[in-house]
């Protein structure tokens, strides 16, 4: 039986180092190509080694897709594609195929440059890396081979986010990447079809979060933010260059406008400029809002928020700063963090989730003394928010996703095991399909029925749906037809065509019965009463008397002669073709009964 | 399948496709050469304009001295502009399914056929030709609505009176059929019954045709589409270009294998060299400017405007044109110039890969950054500030009867330093500068299509090899005023099928087949026998379920359980059903094997006699008679059914099932 198999390498029963090994229909698909923020040992990057013993996984996979462009679902592949090595196509929308690079940059910059590992991937790696992808639109059909095709679908989550559906023949699979089901001030709202996929393999980060209105989590962030300026302390806002950021930032700058704050609002330098750039280029994939208004006003283009500079950090009075990365693990927000944490008129506000082993989850599990480099203890006496701006769907969200794909299978990924324990129920009741959450390394394997599409022949297909729109046939009809498998294609044909296209000859199947019926009277008046007590009872059938003195019932003659030795006695002569068999068949056996008396 | 044709002009088409089920509108081209049978609107009052004398008949009559105006030989409609349509009386437009739009030059007559005709589908198109058609029309609704006409002459339209009119206008075609512009609130709703789609996108159409636009390589957006079911396919083809602009390449690839392939829009200026004009515009844009002159270019405010500022941006400098101001005067300016960037993906490689630095793609973004290039919404406000002479004036609209473009013209018509620079192939310039008569100003024309030329259909043509080709007649034939250059027209195998306005074509047709999905269970119970080497086959009794144009067979559902109450069973309750389906045979018995296995199943008394055609076999103590012959058997017997069943389960043996 045709099966489809997922192995995750990375976001199994985890966030980070999304991986997921995909095999349909005899291709076979990696699904993102992460890192992992909680590890700098081997277990950063997905054990590619899992895929192939031996051989180059350009044979082993048809195509890698990268989902989005935060590290977590594209940090390990100039690694996987230069130093492993895959030659293969990478698809990516053209916004993460932009930034991608720029994040990986980075992101090698702070590995190799201020941490001093070696061996890892070079600049020229990412670029030769880059070389192999393909960008792709939404809702572009890419044709990655003969049978495989791909499609994207609008994910919101960051810019250029989207999900992804893998088809081959009529069997598909989804999966969403990270995702977002409510707009937010610069994304929309994720969108699939009703495309019925085998399997939806879905993120669950908030599996059992019902997040409340944005409203008010927006409220509440401006009005933290508002106390502590007020009160002349700083607020930190560490963040992912792109993504969250700018949504802040569009909240920060309409709060300031209308309240008229003076305040100065920093963003950490690198990418930031560059990042709003990106924003710019690629506003078609903004939200609806902020399209339909670029022309007058670039929501991109922020008057109160500045470039930031190292030495700002010391400023007296209060101002806020947005500074990369978001979970403090590393650069410049983790810098800025260590020089305000130890006064509690400042304030840091995490808005969104943070990876094991960081700093940022350090402080959100309540830590408040942290070892850092050189056995120093930090005390942090600022207060520490979390507020989820991260653009995940939450529970509602995963389960609105699932309704609108109707999926036959669902499958979770990217969340923590005990939260998808729970939604994997939820979801197994609600909706009465099987949900998976295998464990990285662990295979899950779902067998599908996928349904033979075959050619039939107009003339065939005509004459049945001819008999099918009668009004008066109300049962499902039979229909007969011969289906010839020749070579590689697969044909139903009618049994007339197949012969025909065969160049055989039809054999002609005949019986005629004897039926004797006692009937005094002549023959034509036997005939009659035949043909009246038949008309009675066969009310479905065209029942014909016809000029020469015979009966036809359909295609079946009955003819009567006299007994030559009876003359009380007539002899019905009923004759069918093996194509009637069952009419005929019940004709003799009705005739056999004799005629109602009654019948005149 | 038919092709309704509704427009005539070959670069504007609207045609409607009746393709199975389905009726599908193929663009939506709105001819505007009909404004120019009609005086310009001039945007401040013009003194000579409003002093043309009136046109008089020949017998002197001068019922129309008021509709009609006379200047420099010819004869205009003192009224406000109107346009050609496509034809709405061919067919019933309330019909159309969908729309399915190719770039945003073949849009314009949408709010026509949506908003007055009882269409109630979907329009399909790409994003950028939704925006920069919007802009398009925006542009033309103000230009027309920003200078109001107190006149609207129509007595002239009098079949009688048409008759005697000058040429062209005793010539102009379906003029009743004329109509004044839309306004914006039928321009919305019109765009609001668009669905966006996306290259390669595959659309389905209730369930019975598959349409996918592919880029054409002629404007953002742009497309081509594949209209097809598993069985054809047909390709429209609507305005592309193999040359190097702006736009993503053109799709060639996708089209091979059409059963139909339907070419339109192909380069109006054939004989004309794009990058040679773009050379031209160039130079005589620079001597005009260094002899202090001013320079005039009507122009849409989208396209080959993008690629004449590119030029001009590499240009400017080393021509020494650093300093001269470029002002692009349009309504829509400022939109068309921000649009542009943020197009990324419709955009060529080149281009595609300057977004990716973060850079704009089009260096128009650095003329504005230096104050090279300045746009303004109207010659009103701002730019009369600004305006400084000599300069460069990019705007509409070509046909040179509305827009800023009127204005122009009166202003600088007057002088020999003065040059006007056609570069829009959609409008004669001589027809277009007739009302501008008599003009010291030179005139330069360098129009520039970057649509197919013949050379490159029929290198199309080699190409994509389609089985029959269908394409406007004037394709067919050398261009009227150069009836001996056959290089310039169509020359395929077989023969181009061509069309003309409001004619219906009824295109080749061969379809054999239908998809259909056999479901698994029954699939599983199917036995195939190979009949010859390589053939196999299995007969397959299912039930046909067809619901939204999809066909799936099932398996027949088992039979309910016979009745067994004591409920007396009527006599009809056994009725057989209609069509029982049984298989057709083919085969022959060889009559030694059969006597053979009849006397295996107990029939001791079996005699064969020979026929001329075959054999009898008699089986005398049952009264029973077999007639074998090569592609027949008769059983002929008494009412014996246990017997009959028998023999026939014997026969069927030796017979294969179909």
């Amino acid at each position: 039986m045709p099966e489809i198999r997922v192995t995750p390498l990375g976001a199994g029963q985890d966030v980070g180092r999304s991986c997921i090994l995909l095999s349909i229909a005899g291709k076979n698909v990696m699904l993102d190509c992460g890192m992992h923020m909680g590890y700098n040992d081997d277990r950063r990057f997905p054990d590619f080694s899992y895929i192939t013993q031996n051989g180059r996984l350009t044979d082993f996979l048809d195509c890698v897709i990268i989902s989005h462009f935060h590290l977590d679902h594209c940090g390990a592949l100039p690694y996987f594609s230069e130093m492993v090595g895959y030659d293969g196509p990478i698809y990516m929308t053209h916004p993460t195929k932009a930034i991608c690079p720029i994040l990986l940059e980075d992101y090698r910059k702070i590995t190799v440059d201020k941490k001093g590992e070696i061996h890892f991937f070079t600049g020229q790696m990412i670029k030769d890396c880059m070389k192999k992808v393909v960008a792709v639109h939404l809702h572009q059909t890419v044709q990655v081979d003969e049978e495989l095709e791909i499609k994207a679908y609008y994910a919101g989550h960051v810019l250029g986010a989207a999900m992804f559906q893998i088809k081959v023949g009529c069997e598909s699979v989804v999966y969403t990447g990270d995702y977002n089901m409510t707009p937010d001030r610069h994304l929309g709202a994720a969108w699939i079809d009703k495309c019925r996929p085998q399997l939806l393999i879905t993120e669950s980060t908030y599996a059992t979060t019902i997040r409340d209105s944005k409203r008010c989590r927006e409220r509440d962030f401006l009005k933290k933010v508002h106390e502590t300026v007020e009160r002349g302390g700083k607020v930190l806002i560490p963040v992912f260059a792109l993504g969250r950021a700018q949504e802040l930032c569009i909240l920060l700058e309409t709060f300031w406008e209308r309240m008229n704050l003076k305040a100065p609002i920093y963003f950490s330098t690198g990418l930031t400029e560059k990042a709003n750039h990106y924003y710019k280029l690629f506003i078609t994939w903004t939200n609806q809002k902020i399209r339909k208004t670029f022309v007058q006003r670039n929501m991109f283009e922020f008057k109160h928020i500045k470039a930031f500079d190292r030495a700002f950090a010391d400023n007296p009075g209060p101002m806020v700063v947005f500074a990369t990365p978001g979970m403090l693990h590393a650069g410049q927000s983790l810098q800025i963090f260590k020089k305000w944490a130890g006064n509690e008129k400042n304030m840091v506000i995490m808005p969104g989730y943070c990876v094991q082993g960081t700093v940022g989850h350090k402080i959100l599990s309540g830590q408040r003394k942290l070892e850092m480099e050189g056995r120093q203890i930090l005390e942090v006496k600022m207060q520490v928010e979390y507020m989820s701006f991260s653009a995940h769907a939450d529970a509602k969200g995963i389960m609105q996703l699932i309704r609108q794909a109707e999926p036959c299978h669902v499958l979770l990924v990217h969340g923590e095991a005990k939260k998808m324990e729970f939604l994997k129920q939820k979801i197994e009741q609600e909706y009465r399909v099987n949900c998976y959450m295998p464990a990285n390394g662990e295979t899950t394997t779902i067998f599908t029925n996928p349904c033979i599409p075959v050619d039939i022949s107009l003339g065939l297909l005509k004459r049945e749906t001819a008999i099918g729109l009668s009004p008066d046939v109300k049962k499902p009809q039979l229909m007969h037809g011969t289906l010839m498998m020749k070579e590689n294609s697969c044909r139903l044909l009618s049994p007339e065509q197949a012969l025909k296209e065969l160049g055989l000859a039809e054999h002609q199947l005949r019986f005629t019965c004897r039926v004797h019926i006692q009937d005094p009277r002549k023959e034509h008046e036997t005939v009659l009463r035949v043909y009246n007590h038949l008309k009675g009872i066969l009310k479905d059938y065209s029942v014909q008397h016809l000029p020469d003195g015979s009966i036809t019932v359909e295609s079946i003659l009955i003819q009567a002669t006299a007994h030559s030795e009876d003359q009380g006695t007539k002899v019905l002569l009923v004759s069918w073709t093996y194509q009637d068999e069952e009419l005929g068949s019940y004709l003799t056996s009705l005739l056999k009964k004799g005629l109602p008396s009654s019948t005149a | 399948f038919f092709q309704y044709c509704l427009s005539g002009h070959p670069t504007l088409p609207c045609n409607v496709l009746k393709f199975k089920s389905t009726t599908i509108m193929l663009d939506c081209g709105l001819d505007m050469t009909s404004t120019l049978n009609f005086l310009p609107l001039p945007l401040v009052q013009s003194p000579r304009l409003s002093k043309l004398p009136g046109w008089v008949l020949k017998d002197g009559s001068t019922f129309l001295d008021k509709e009609l105006k006379e200047c420099s030989g010819h004869v205009f409609v003192d009224s406000v502009p109107e346009f050609c349509l496509p034809e709405t009386e061919l067919l019933d437009l309330s019909t159309v399914d969908v729309i399915l739009i190719s770039n945003y030059h073949c849009m314009m007559a949408l709010p026509y056929i949506t908003e007055h005709t009882g269409f109630t589908g979907t329009v399909y198109a790409t994003e950028p030709t939704v925006q920069i058609g919007r802009l398009l029309m925006e542009e033309l609704v103000n230009s027309i609505e920003r200078v109001p006409k107190a006149q609207s002459a129509s007595m002239w339209k009098n079949k009688e009176v048409q008759r005697l009119l000058p040429a062209p206008l005793k010539d102009a075609v379906e003029v009743s059929m004329w109509r004044k512009c839309y306004t914006m609130p039928e321009v919305n709703a019109a765009l609001s019954k668009i669905q966006l789609v996306g290259y390669s996108q595959k659309i389905e159409l209730f369930g019975a045709v598959q349409v996918t636009p592919l880029s054409s390589g002629y404007a953002l957006g742009s497309s081509n589409w594949i209209i097809q079911s598993h069985y054809e396919k047909v390709s429209y083809v609507s305005g592309s270009s193999l040359l190097t602009t702006h736009p993503q390449p053109m799709d060639q690839a996708s089209l091979k294998t059409s059963d139909v392939l339907i070419l339109t829009g192909l380069t109006q200026i054939p004989t004309a060299n794009p990058d040679g004009m773009v050379g031209e515009f160039c130079s005589n844009l620079a001597m005009t400017v260094r002899n202090g002159g001013n320079v005039l270019v009507p122009c849409y405010p989208s396209g080959v405007i993008y690629d004449l500022l590119e030029c001009l941006y590499q240009y400017i400098d080393s021509a020494g044109l650093s300093n001269v101001p470029f002002y692009f005067i349009s309504s829509v300016a400022n939109s068309s110039l921000e649009f542009s960037q943020i197009f990324a993906e419709w955009l060529c490689h080149n281009k595609q890969t300057k977004v990716y630095l973060p850079e704009p793609p089009f260096p128009h973004a650095e003329l504005m950054q230096t104050n090279k290039l300045k746009h303004y919404p109207s010659i009103h406000g701002d730019f009369s500030n600004d305006f400084k002479q000599p300069c460069v004036v990019f705007t509409g609209h070509p046909s040179l009867r509305f827009g800023d473009v009127v204005h122009f013209m009166e202003l600088w018509g007057k002088s020999s330093l003065n040059t006007v620079i056609f570069t829009e192939p959609d409008f004669s310039y001589l027809d277009a500068l007739a009302p501008y008569q008599p003009l010291a100003m030179k005139c330069v024309y360098c129009p520039i299509d970057t649509r197919l030329n013949f050379i490159q259909v029929s290198k199309l043509l080699k190409e994509v090899q389609p089985l029959h080709l269908v394409c406007p007649e004037q394709y067919t034939q050398p261009p009227p005023s150069q009836a001996h250059r056959t290089d310039l027209m169509i020359d395929c195998q077989p023969a181009a099928m061509a069309y003309r306005r409001a004619e219906v074509l009824s295109l080749p047709y061969k379809r054999h087949y239908e998809k259909i999905d056999i479901m698994p269970e029954l699939a599983e119970s199917l036995v195939p026998l190979e009949i010859k080497p390589g053939i196999s086959l299995a007969t397959v009794s299912a039930v046909l379920h067809t619901k939204d144009n999809k066909h799936v067979l099932q398996l027949p559902p088992k039979a309910p359980q016979a009745p067994t109450g004591k409920k007396r069973k009527r006599v009809s309750d056994d009725v057989p059903e209609c069509k029982p389906g049984k298989p057709l045979l083919s085969g022959s018995i060889p009559v030694e094997q059969f006597v053979q296995t009849l006397e295996k199943h107990g029939f001791s008394d079996v005699k064969v006699e020979d026929t001329a055609k075959g054999h009898i076999v008699l089986l005398q103590e049952a009264e029973t008679l077999i007639q074998l012959e090569e592609d027949s058997t008769h059983i002929i017997c008494d009412n014996d059914e246990p017997l009959r069943v028998k023999l026939r389960d014997l026969v069927l043996k030796f017979l294969q099932k179909f």
